[in-house]
């Protein structure tokens, strides 16, 4: 009976890592709730038991070993897996049996792993098509050229233009987006994710590849688009310093466990996470 | 000048062959499927188009639109019906269920149509009141261009320009775009696969209506297999221009029309098809992504 309370929306939170949530977002609900979220493929538990909250306009950084379950759990959380257990409620809205496109559209954005961004389109459209659902206009009035199809690709041309200049890159925006740079396309993929107006970013691996001075500048920007927007973000990130700089809830996950949870000075003293990382001392 | 001739019946043509390329071109691009019922889509718009102006004595415009209707409505619930429950199968199982849709239409119109070909009335009648040619006349005479041709000439390149416009311009055909490259992202960013999916099976189903109408003008008979040959060669014009690429459907739907028109003019009527298709086969191993078709290497 217990487990059935959670499906009513909003009623029943969680009760784990309250306490990491900044104090500002105390007095709001959270953003992201997990409840025993978790997933087997075949035999294989890849995650279980994960639960967590976000807070509004938290950073939250979720870590741990390779292969431990990060990425699976952003898959879960779009909905590119169907969970097998748990629930998650986004903004108390629990998202059981939605699709991806129909997620994004209830506030979760993300960007990936390796890089997917639509290569043969411009910078511009690929912004674009994140601002896909806000366009509002339909099939005729875009074949006939209708009034209403230039006043609303006109704000959209405006609005990509406003999102680019987050990362200076205004200057970019008719370049075939294949055809950018690295540390530009991570920064488009995150303007496109940022286009579907999301209330949670998540961040997969943002500063791959990247060496110190840009990930220096990186870290700067999320803090930045989080003040601007007053989102939450959601990062995983091998980087640590990175993690420990900007994230104000840190989650460890090790063989789709979470093994400990708390702030960055918190985990980097915790025994198990050195563990997890460095194996047993001797 | 009769090479001339042969060359604008050619260019005509290859129009109606670039215009059903595109449908296969479009699907092809968004769904990574080859729909080979779209042949068969053809040979309904025609028969639609034929009941509108002999039974229901509707004019010709009139018939085209309602053709356009139908196969809009047809290919999405074909789409619905029989692809959309496998878009995670294999390729080849709906490569397998495209042929049986294709048959099923073929069977089924001639059920309700029967199985002897049936006389089109053509949209541009080929003499006119008076008996002449209904024609534009050019030199003296000596080059006659029927007003069919050009009608057929004017539709494909009308079609070709909004089809650029709709894919380039428009948010619905950005989304197409950003499907055909990355379902998955292009999900993740809010759009609906399986409703842009649909949109592009109503596109390409009703251009498939017009190019039957035109088709069938231009051969002035109509039966239940009239789609399956140049449904065909429609194909090999997508392949040949470099399948999922718009501007090459239209390129290679109508060197495909010439160089058929020019062999049977100068080689021979029961080879042309021969030729036609021996020119596919070279080209693909010159360029084995067709001519404006992108190579893209396999990633490991």
């Amino acid at each position: 009976m217990a487990e059935k309370k959670v499906f009513e929306k909003g009623k029943m939170v969680p009760v784990p890592s309250v306490s990491i949530i900044p104090e500002r977002d105390l007095g709001k609900s959270p953003i992201l709730e997990c409840s025993h979220l978790g997933i087997d493929f075949g035999g294989l538990t890849a995650v279980n038991e994960f639960n967590i909250t976000v807070g509004r306009t938290e950073i939250a950084g979720l870590i741990g070993p390779n292969g431990a379950g990060k990425t699976t759990v952003f898959n879960l959380l779009t909905k590119v897996y169907q969970p097998t257990r748990g629930t998650i409620l986004l903004d108390g809205l629990d998202t059981h049996g939605k699709t991806p496109a129909q997620i994004n559209r209830m506030g979760i954005a993300r960007t990936f792993q390796n890089i997917r961004l639509f290569n043969n389109l411009s910078v511009e459209d690929n912004v674009k098509i994140g601002l896909h659902n806000q366009e509002k206009y339909s099939m005729v009035s875009g074949i006939l050229r209708l009034p209403k199809y230039w006043r609303q690709e006109k704000a959209a041309h405006e609005r990509a233009l406003e999102l680019l200049s987050i990362f200076d890159m205004q200057h970019m925006a008719n370049y075939q987006a294949g055809s950018l740079p690295y540390g530009a396309q991570r920064r488009l993929e995150i303007v496109r994710a940022l286009a579907t107006n999301p209330s949670l970013l998540l961040l997969d691996e943002p500063a791959a590849g990247m060496n110190p001075s840009e990930t220096a500048e990186l870290m700067e920007n999320i803090v930045k688009i989080r003040d601007m927007f007053q989102i939450a973000i959601m990062l995983i990130e091998h980087d640590m310093s990175l993690v420990m700089g900007i994230c104000e809830g840190i989650c460890v996950l090790n063989f789709g466990q979470i093994i400990a949870k708390g702030t960055a000075e918190e985990i980097q003293s915790n025994p198990t996470v050195i563990e997890a990382y460095l194996g047993k001392q001797q | 000048m009769e090479f001339l001739s042969y060359l604008i019946s050619g260019i005509s043509l290859g129009s109606v062959y670039a215009i059903i390329a595109l449908g296969y071109t479009m699907v092809y691009g968004i769904a990574k499927m080859l729909n080979f019922a779209h042949g068969d889509v053809i040979m309904v718009g025609g028969y639609i188009s034929f009941c509108a102006m002999s039974y229901l004595e509707l004019p010709g415009w009139l018939s085209v639109v309602l053709a356009m209707a139908v196969c809009t409505v047809l290919g999405v619930v074909i789409e619905g019906l029989a692809y959309k429950p496998l878009r995670q199968a294999t390729s080849l199982a709906v490569l397998i269920t495209a042929i049986g849709v294709s048959y099923f239409l073929q069977n089924a119109a001639q059920l309700i149509w029967g199985a002897s070909p049936k006389g089109y009335t053509p949209l541009v009648p080929a003499l006119n009141a008076k008996g002449e040619p209904n024609a534009l006349q050019l030199f003296d005479g000596q080059l006659s261009i029927p007003y069919l041709s050009l009608l057929i000439m004017a539709v494909c390149i009308i079609v070709m320009v909004a089809l650029t416009f709709f894919t380039g311009q428009t948010k619905l055909g950005k989304a197409m775009r950003a499907c055909s490259e990355d379902k998955g992202a292009a999900q993740l960013m809010g759009i609906n696969v399986n409703r842009t999916i649909s949109v592009t099976f109503a596109i390409g189903s009703a251009l498939a209506a017009v190019a039957g109408v035109l088709l069938c003008s231009f051969t002035t008979s109509l039966m239940p297999t009239t789609g399956s040959m140049p449904g065909i060669k429609a194909f090999t014009a997508a392949v040949f221009g470099g399948i999922g690429s718009i501007p090459g459907a239209f390129l290679g739907g109508i060197l495909l029309g010439i160089i058929e028109s020019l062999a049977k003019a100068y080689i021979s009527t029961q080879l042309a098809n021969a030729i036609l298709f021996a020119v596919l086969i070279i080209v693909l191993l010159v360029r084995p992504s067709g001519l404006l078709g992108k190579y893209v290497p396999e990633k490991v």
